[in-house]
């Protein structure tokens, strides 16, 4: 099958590669790029561990080409963080607040938490909940991951965390 | 799992798009938000040599007013229909619906467009269109038709595509203001099709029903209008005898198929609780 040229701005660089019609884009991100913080969970679009932010909206890159994504801006885990290297908020919350045991759903929790932030920058817990629906974390019960969404939510506004009492 | 090969073409206008599905013929498929499509081609249920994607067609997106009607892009989103102030004023009960559709991820791609045209009985939007008296622009080869949703829907994945045909366009009449809606879906968790799902739109004036539609999702190969549900509520103020009336006569016309869901009496017996309890949340909306 013939091969696609395909540009595409990642984490703030032009990147450019050939590919098949047929390359996913999480497979474009890890295997052309080497950029592996993205991860494959289930590749049927359920888990979520494969979010990336893509001109502006979460994606599940698994459901995606990457002849489709042809000249869109892409945000990774890689590019997550402040840019003199510090953690971001939620990165910084979800180390603080014990948001991750494998560690494995994390990048796309991650993502996902932060295109949330931008579109509702004071959640309910309820919105969180409802806000990280397709990502599937198989360790933490999420009572961890919303709270480490919480106190990045708090931080970003400037507002002191409590944790809430259980 | 990686799909099979296709070709990828990325038209520019309708007409375009229409003439690559006409000429490349039974082995090319319209690509919308895919998230249907893709994880049946990852499984090779689907395997098109051709995908002809609709995103680069700017005439396909967006929420507009045509006098009383609301028309909506076929590629618009889920998620744009959420952050539609139009829809939310006029016809708030696509959002109660939209919100129950998958998850957020999905919701970003997954277009109103193809939840409609894709004939999946397990999507929500046919029924709710059905519900609404919803119209579909459809543009194909010999030209451009409307059809009613009610007349598009010919069992599960059938509808009146003909060959080369696409979905452009959902034309909504507006419904009666101070009319109430619900839209009432049971899932086993989120992401999940309907075990079984209600729509209802009616109007009421002195605590009695005036006018009333049902439609009724994923209890049969294709959406259906319960029509005879419907009639039994007109006149009534919904009382418990007329809602197990209405109930009973919405599940005569089901018939699921009995699968990890639930047997089929079990679905039946849900959907009847759905109808049931859309019709109450319908009313005590209404003004």
């Amino acid at each position: 099958m013939a091969k696609t040229h395909v540009t595409m701005k990642v984490n703030g660089a032009e990147v450019e590669g050939l590919v098949e019609p047929r390359t996913l884009l999480v497979h474009f991100i890890r295997e052309n790029l080497l950029l592996t913080g993205t991860h494959i969970g289930c590749e049927t679009t359920h888990c979520g561990a494969c979010t990336v932010d893509l001109d502006g909206m979460s994606v599940k890159s698994c459901t995606v080409f990457a002849v489709q994504a042809e000249g869109s801006e892409i945000t990774t885990i890689e590019g997550v963080a402040n840019a003199d290297g510090s953690l971001s908020a939620l990165q910084e919350g979800f180390r603080m607040m014990h948001g991750l045991q494998c560690g494995f759903c994390t990048p796309g929790m991650i993502l996902r938490a932060q295109r949330l932030l931008q579109e509702n920058p004071r959640p309910s817990e309820e919105e969180i909940r409802m806000g990280i629906s397709g990502n599937i974390c198989r360790c933490t019960g999420y009572q961890n991951i919303v709270k480490a969404i919480q106190y990045a939510a708090d931080k970003i506004n400037g507002v002191e965390f409590k944790e809430a009492a259980e | 799992m990686i799909p099979g090969p296709f070709s990828y073409h990325r038209p520019a206008t309708v007409a375009d798009a229409v003439k690559l599905l006409s000429t490349l013929g039974d082995e090319a498929r319209p690509l919308a938000g895919g998230h249907s499509l893709v994880p049946m081609m990852k499984l090779r249920l689907a395997t098109p040599e051709h995908l002809v994607d609709l995103h680069g067609i700017d005439g396909l997106k967006g929420i507009r007013r045509d006098g009383n009607r609301i028309v909506i892009g076929a590629m618009t989103t889920q998620a744009e229909l959420l952050a539609s102030d139009d829809i939310a004023k006029s016809l708030p009960i696509l959002q109660e619906a939209a919100l129950l559709i998958a998850d957020p991820q999905v919701r970003y791609m997954g277009t109103i467009g193809g939840n409609v045209a894709n004939g999946d009985p397990g999507n929500d939007m046919p029924a709710l269109m059905m519900t609404l008296g919803a119209h579909y622009r459809l543009e194909g080869p010999g030209g451009g038709r409307d059809i009613a949703a009610t007349e598009f829907y010919q069992g599960a994945y059938f509808t009146a595509l003909e060959p080369g045909e696409i979905l452009t366009a959902i034309s909504v009449a507006l419904p009666a203001a101070g009319h109430g809606y619900a839209y009432e879906k049971l899932k086993r968790k989120i992401g999940d099709y309907a075990t079984a799902a209600a729509a209802v739109v009616l109007t009421m004036a002195g605590g009695k029903v005036v006018s009333c539609a049902i439609g009724l999702t994923n209890l049969h190969e294709t959406p259906l209008l319960a029509t005879d549900a419907a009639k039994a509520v007109i006149g009534t103020s919904l009382d418990a005898a007329t809602l197990k009336k209405a109930a009973a006569a919405a599940e005569a016309i089901m018939s699921p198929a009995a699968d990890a869901r639930g047997p089929v009496e079990y679905r039946k017996h849900v959907g009847g609780i759905m109808v049931t309890r859309a019709l109450q949340r319908a009313a005590s909306r209404a003004k």
